[in-house]
């Protein structure tokens, strides 16, 4: 997909680091691929410097101690990044990848929470995912029941909730994402992401950012038969997150 | 010095992955008495001087607010023990 043309190149969008954050270079990287401005970020710091979204990237906040995402969680930045994903009018659009989903659900802007993945392994994979909701201000760039390959890598990946908990975010369109074909995890009803109630916030396990360049994402050309029929795309299936995001800050 | 101790378990209704590899790891020493293993964590909160009430408040704040995560978890002690009885 073509980066948005037009005022998405005034668009800022912040990157945060936290101690021990990874991707941080690779999310900014796939930002400005899609044609905005990042803005880095840190934990630290008390002012969201005026951006109109935030990622929170992959990684290893704080080494994991505790729970994942527990102690970058009650980060100055953070009490700052809550307050404006929930603020009433036009909250804050907010990407949770990875380490920065189980932040989100730390701070409760997401319900559930992640454990070990089922089989206690580190995972690095290619991963099938469906796109289940494509209304999101994160997903407005897919179509609804798309499937999309992209990396998934993590110790910490088993998303879970309470029965009442996932059956409304069933009920409400907040499964964002699902494990397409094999459930890697074993996440409750395979949830791969999810969002808020206003689809401002959106939380995945695998990573978009690392699927926003051709040659460098997911990239069988047909040949690699690890995905059943469904046809791979060049590698950039990541990057439709971060357009999406410039449509709504666009349309907004 | 007094400290105030806080265990932590995963809740009974969530797989613990962590309990179940160390359990399956148990037989393999000849220990075969042990139908389930679960694995949970215990923080040991120091005080300088006395251990108040106020204290004792902040510590059970601690273990809901920080320590745990009520999605998945348990505090299932907030206690204070002198040296010597832990």
């Amino acid at each position: 997909m073509a980066p948005l043309e037009g005022d998405a190149a005034g668009a800022r969008i912040g990157v945060v680091t936290f101690p021990g954050t990874l991707d941080d270079r690779d999310a900014a990287r796939a930002v400005r691929l899609a044609g905005a401005t990042p803005v880095n970020l840190w934990h630290g710091d008390g002012s969201l410097q005026d951006v109109d979204a935030v990622v929170l990237p992959g990684g290893f906040s704080y080494g994991d101690y505790l729970r994942a995402g527990a102690i970058s969680r009650f980060a100055p930045l953070m009490g700052k990044v809550t307050a404006a994903a929930e603020a009433p009018g036009s909250p804050l659009p907010v990407l949770g990848i990875c380490n920065g989903f189980q932040v989100l659900t730390e701070a409760h802007l997401l319900p559930g929470s992640m454990v070990k993945n089922e089989n206690l392994h580190f995972m690095c994979r290619d991963q099938k995912l469906t796109v289940e909701n494509a209304s999101t201000s994160w997903t407005n760039q897919f179509t609804a029941g798309e499937q999309i390959v992209i990396p998934l890598k993590n110790q910490d990946g088993q998303f879970i909730a309470d029965e009442h908990t996932l059956d409304q975010l069933e009920g409400d369109g907040r499964v964002v994402f699902r494990y397409a074909e094999s459930n890697p995890n074993g996440s409750r009803r395979s949830i791969a992401g999810i969002s808020n109630a206003a689809g401002n916030v959106v939380g995945l396990m695998p990573h978009p950012e690392h699927a926003v360049e051709p040659g460098f994402g997911p990239d069988s050309s047909g040949a690699d038969r690890r995905f059943g029929d469904t046809p791979l795309a060049s590698g950039t299936d990541g990057l439709s997150l971060f357009t999406s995001v410039l449509n709504t800050l666009l349309v907004a | 010095m007094p400290r105030i101790v806080v265990d932590v378990m995963p809740k009974p209704e969530i797989l613990d992955p962590q309990g179940k590899a160390i359990a399956g790891a148990l037989p393999r020493i000849g220990l075969n008495g042990f139908s389930e293993v679960r694995q949970g964590k215990r923080f040991e909160l120091a005080v300088d001087g006395d251990i108040t009430d106020e204290v004792l408040e902040q510590a059970r704040t601690a273990a809901t607010t920080l320590l745990s995560n009520p999605v998945i978890e348990d505090v299932t002690r907030v206690e204070v023990i002198d040296d010597g009885s832990a």
